[in-house]
């Protein structure tokens, strides 16, 4: 089977962020830059299906040309070839205009299935896989601890609140997945080696016929008009136990939905 | 890499990989360690990540399972690794550069397939039986002896401080013996391989050891441990010439490892002394605590820059002896002396097992003895130089 997984590069979590005063979008040349923590769980999934299945996984990766490390760590992990997208106009792209540009950038592969981590590290809105899916007109499957490939059909565990729904669609189709569903592998050498000589492909707007104002600052439809700095966390609840303190903690947690 | 002394920084993959192992040593090494290091035991789960990860085939070919790696790419592993813990370092160490490299290097082609391939996966884990309860520094003092006996090797003598020996996955212990004397009595050395679970091949129990707690290291004793006559490793009679390249090179990996640790000691103060307070302020803001982690921080790069020198050397296929001595002795030296300052800057948390500054330092002291002393290595620097 054939699979594409999505992987951003997001600032290093661990790095000190600060926000670009003009576009109050997050100054990215600040920190390092690394692969979204999540999209490694996705690319993992993917080689695992491959190593079950037989077939290929593509990773497809979109973002300023010096971000290159997301994708890389992909190939370095077993990825077979990258496709990265980069164009300055593409700046500023909310989710609506990014899953624009990477559903135009599906439209020039071959795949059975999709896969992306659920939420990127740095903006988690986690709607990417949805927008992409209804682009695409493909099932979507979100939140996935568990999948399942079996012929043409495609089953997962979707994580809810409480435990998971069990969802079946036909592929080909787009499924996001969540930390529980693996444990990603740390590249090796030899991994690292032949990444080297994996083929990359450039994409820019005009090599996609993707019209630069559907994109970008121009394209998007949700501008960030103010930035505050959190405050600090508020004070905890103390329950005095009078008694009734153990039912006061259940109640606390039951409200919390922990218990 | 001989670049590498114009060019200070390290190639891609190499940094590709440095960052790999450290990801690796902060995640999964970190949490847990410090556990398994109060009980003794031996990180199972650990090293069978570590050899999923290709470590232990870092420097030899992907026929035998390896990485299609280099010494190199085996000591900046080693260095990372030991920023976090050394006895997963030295399980490492002592598996690739002691246990798998002499098979890889002087054994025959079937003794090559048999072996290594577990070995390089991490699945299995080899050992080096060379010092003796008698000889430490004097390495060629050995008195265990191998009596070509029909068609076998039966082995009588005992062996100490033997790294990753003991453990569940422990294949294969490669022993130093005397195979015959001439008539002045001088001793012919040559290298057998001894299946772990040979009759006659004791394990003596886990020592109780000052530092590297959660590594795996035993006496042997050989009591007509008779092996088959094909398990000589290379020739007969080459077996000490064969020790000193394994040793040289293992200087090298000893003195990463022990700049990995001067390093942990840099990343723990500068953690530590931007939280901790006394009279009033932090007590990063004191010069007396910036000039110690000023040294701690110096000793490392000197000890990186030392190895990665000899290391170079050895890759380019030139004479490597004193580099590597000098690395050996700098590393170990510095890590010692950081862990010490280490310890003294976490005050009474220094003291504390948990604190890693407190395995740090209990962790240093080995540095200066095995693998050649802080003295052999002294003498060997001093031979170089023709002062007699």
């Amino acid at each position: 089977m054939k699979i594409v997984v999505l992987v951003k590069q997001v600032p290093d979590t661990a790095a000190d962020k600060r926000l670009d005063p003009d576009t109050l979008a997050v100054d990215r040349g600040a920190v390092d830059g690394l692969i979204n923590e999540m999209d490694e769980f996705a690319v993992e999934e993917a080689l695992q299906l491959v190593e079950k299945h037989g077939g290929e996984v593509t990773v497809v990766s979109m973002g300023p040309d010096d971000a290159t490390d997301a994708y890389k760590k992909a190939l370095q992990m077993g990825a077979d070839k990258a496709v990265f997208l980069s164009d300055p106009a593409l700046a500023g792209s909310d989710a609506l205009a990014t899953s624009e540009a990477l559903a135009k950038v599906l439209g020039t592969l071959e795949y059975d299935l999709v896969i992306l981590g659920s939420e990127a590290s740095d903006a988690r809105t986690s709607l990417v896989p949805a927008l992409l899916a209804e682009r695409l007109g493909l099932p979507q499957l979100t939140f996935a601890s568990k999948v399942e490939v079996d012929g043409s059909a495609i089953r997962v565990n979707r994580l809810t609140d409480y435990g998971h729904d069990v969802v079946e669609a036909a592929l080909p189709a787009v499924v996001s997945v969540v930390e529980k569903i693996n444990e990603p592998r740390y590249p090796s050498f030899k991994g690292i080696m032949a990444a080297k000589k994996k083929p990359v492909e450039a994409l820019d707007l005009a090599g996609l016929g993707l019209d630069a104002g559907s994109v970008g600052w121009a394209g998007s439809r949700s501008k960030v008009l103010d930035a505050t700095v959190a405050p600090p966390r508020a004070k905890g609840t103390i329950v005095t136990d009078e008694g009734n303190g153990g039912s006061e903690l259940v109640g606390f947690l039951a409200s919390k939905k922990f218990v | 890499m001989m670049t590498a002394m114009l060019d200070p920084t390290l190639p891609a993959e190499y940094e590709d990989l440095r960052k790999a192992v450290e990801a690796f040593a902060r995640e999964e090494v970190a949490p847990v360690i410090g556990d398994y290091y109060e009980r003794h035991a031996f990180p199972y789960p650990i090293v069978a990540a570590m050899g999923r990860m290709g470590l232990f085939g870092l420097p030899f070919p992907s026929e035998y399972g390896g990485m299609d790696g280099d010494y190199f790419a085996l000591c900046i592993a080693l260095e990372e690794l030991a920023r976090v813990d050394s006895s997963v370092a030295i399980t490492l160490e002592a598996g690739v550069s002691l246990g798998s490299m002499p098979v890889y290097r002087f054994g025959t082609d079937e003794q090559k397939e048999y072996w290594l391939t577990d070995l390089c996966k991490g699945e299995r884990l080899a050992a080096f039986g060379l010092t003796e309860p008698g000889g430490g520094s004097d390495a060629g003092a050995v008195n265990t002896r191998a009596g070509n006996v029909g068609d076998s090797w039966v082995i009588n003598g005992s062996k100490s401080f033997i790294t990753n020996s003991g453990t569940d996955i422990t294949s294969l212990i490669t022993v130093m013996a005397v195979t015959a004397r001439d008539d002045d009595g001088r001793a012919e050395l040559s290298c057998v391989l001894v299946p772990s679970g040979t009759p006659g091949l004791t394990v003596e129990p886990g020592y109780s050891k000052v530092g590297w707690c959660a590594s795996d290291t035993h006496g042997l004793v050989f009591d007509n441990c008779r092996v088959p006559q094909e398990n000589l490793l290379g020739e007969r009679g080459r077996g000490y010439a064969q020790f000193l390249r394994t040793l040289d090179e293992g200087r090298i990996a000893i003195a990463a490892l022990a700049t990995g640790l001067a390093q942990g000691c840099v990343d723990e103060c500068v953690r530590y002394v931007k939280e901790r307070s006394a009279f009033g302020h932090k007590i990063g803001e004191y010069q007396a605590i910036q000039f110690k982690i000023a040294d701690m921080e110096a000793r490392a790069h000197s000890s990186r820059l030392a190895w990665r020198h000899a290391a170079g050397l050895l890759l380019a296929g030139k004479p490597f002896k004193k580099e590597a001595a000098i690395a050996k002795l700098a590393a170990s030296e510095a890590a010692m002396a950081s862990a010490r300052e280490a310890a003294q800057i976490f005050g009474g948390y220094g003291f504390m097992n948990e604190f890693p500054v407190g395995r740090f330092y209990r962790d240093a002291k080995i540095l200066e003895i095995g693998e050649g002393t802080s003295e052999v290595q002294r003498l060997l620097i001093a031979r170089s130089l023709n002062l007699v």
